[in-house]
């Protein structure tokens, strides 16, 4: 009893199928919309962190590359050059006026310049970018170890996550980027902020006189034009509570694939 | 039809891992479709070279992906919670095909099986397809392609799909040796997708051909008519 030989019954299910499909397409988009039913699909990126978390070592180092693998074009993302006034003023000094504010739950908080920062450890390293979008670039940073930074500080018992303040408005309503880190992402030895790219200096489509590298995330978790920096035990109550300025736009806080 | 004719062809655990699988699949492929539309090239190697891609589109087609229209974001959270999915499915079904006999009684192609490639590959292109005690279990082709994606080609589309998480790089550097850079992680995953969807478009036709209320009904109820010894 072969269907071939009905084709009233094939033009029926080509039908029944297409019908079908277009209503499980217009489902699924009605889905996306339901609060209940995105929160979760959600769910799955407290299971992937938590599974990540566990398969991988809090000190596995990121992949380091060679001289030779250098992306000869590393594409800049994201804003590539803040019109914030304030941070024309500063980038027209080369950044000689602008200071690094470290604070929140700190013992000791206080402000860098560009100066004291460059007098820090610093680490120099070869890794691959990976952007959300799923191009990667290699390149070179050197910058100042995130740990050391946090060391003079010194965080309180309370402090959880380290939160970055950056230059760039990212719509008319002026909403300002913001990214946020826990303490073992911030306390990796991989973790930097930098400000020399490719041996020269950090340039402003890369996030000058600042950006975060933290190599084992994609890049949107990596901050540039970061003004000031915040410790705090939770970030409900920043932006729009979920820890970043794409995480409020419904990317995962959890950025690990 | 009389009822002797019906034989109780797949078990029930292989029909329920079997439709979970058609709805992680479908999904998977949309939704992976969506992520790839926010950089729609593919490379060799580690990193990008933008200049000299493998292949560059302008995109999918809005019908295609899930969510319909540019939304990234919920693109990976449709991707990532049925990749979970899909994976859990996955060895819930390789473990109890393993344990349960299904892999050694069902899929294992015996000698006999080896030496009628050459027949079963005549009759598929013919489209004739066993009657009677034959159609009690997989032909050969059956066998050796439902291996070949059970056992290779998913396995290889999770790898690669893990192979492009930063995270895991870390902690297994071997991912990106096994499968050539991470952006050749990303052309291997898409290319294993559109090898699974040229899978599943042979299987429907196979399923459309060889009777297709009879094949559904056996992947529901689990019982498939094997029609007359003679015909």
């Amino acid at each position: 009893m072969s269907d071939l030989k009905h084709p009233g019954r094939r033009r029926f299910l080509a039908r029944a199928a297409g019908g079908i499909g277009g209503l499980v397409l217009g489902g699924c988009d009605r889905l996306s919309d339901n609060l209940e039913f995105t929160k979760l699909l959600k769910s799955a990126e407290a299971l992937s962190r938590f599974a990540q978390r566990m398969a991988v070592g809090r000190t596995a180092l990121a992949r380091e590359y060679g001289e030779a693998d250098l992306s000869a074009e590393f594409r800049a993302n994201g804003t590539t050059e803040p019109s914030d006034p304030e941070y024309q003023r500063l980038a027209q000094s080369e950044f000689a006026d602008w200071r690094l504010a470290v604070g929140g739950l700190a013992e000791r908080p206080r402000s860098f310049s560009l100066t004291a920062l460059k007098e820090l450890p610093s680490r120099t390293q070869i890794t691959r970018h990976d952007c959300v979008e799923g191009w990667s670039c290699i390149g070179k940073w050197k910058g100042l170890r995130l740990a050391a930074l946090l060391d003079l500080v010194a965080p309180q018992r309370e402090a959880r996550y380290v939160v970055f303040y950056c230059a760039d408005a990212m719509n008319l309503s002026g909403d300002k980027y913001y990214e946020s880190i826990d303490l073992d992402g911030a306390y990796h030895p991989q973790t930097i902020l930098a400000y020399e790219m490719n041996d020269r200096t950090l340039p402003i489509a890369h996030g000058a006189p600042l950006r975060l590298r933290d190599e084992r995330q994609l890049g949107y978790k990596m901050a540039k034009y970061i003004m000031r920096i915040e410790l705090v035990a939770d970030f409900a109550h920043i932006g729009e509570g979920n820890g970043g300025y794409w995480e409020d736009q419904g990317y995962e806080w959890w950025a690990g694939i | 039809m009389t009822k002797d004719r019906l034989v109780y062809r797949h078990r029930i655990w292989v029909r329920i891992t079997h439709w979970i699988n058609v709805v992680c699949m479908t999904i998977l492929l949309m939704s992976g479709l969506q992520i790839f539309n926010a950089h729609p090239a593919l490379y060799w190697g580690n990193a990008s070279y933008f200049a000299d891609p493998l292949v560059a589109i302008s995109g999918f087609p809005a019908w295609a992906t899930l969510p319909g229209s540019e939304w990234l974001a919920m693109g990976r959270r449709w991707h990532f919670f049925f990749a979970w999915l899909f994976v859990v499915n996955g060895v819930v079904y390789a473990l109890l095909a393993v344990l349960g006999g299904h892999l050694r009684a069902d899929l294992a192609p015996s000698r006999q099986d080896l030496r009628q490639i050459g027949l079963s590959i005549r009759q598929h292109l013919r489209l004739q397809f066993p009657k009677g005690a034959e159609a009690k279990r997989y032909n050969v082709l059956q066998k050796l392609s439902y291996l070949g994606v059970l056992g290779l080609l998913c396995p290889l589309i999770v790898l690669a799909g893990l192979a492009m998480s930063p995270q895991l790089d870390a902690g297994y550097p071997w991912l990106l040796w096994l499968l050539g850079g991470r952006q050749s992680a990303r052309t291997i995953h898409f290319i294993s997708a559109f090898s699974l969807l040229a899978f599943v478009v042979v299987h429907l036709l196979m399923v459309l051909a060889s009777g297709v209320w009879n094949n559904i009904r056996s992947m529901i109820t689990g019982w498939y008519d094997i029609g007359d010894e003679h015909v």
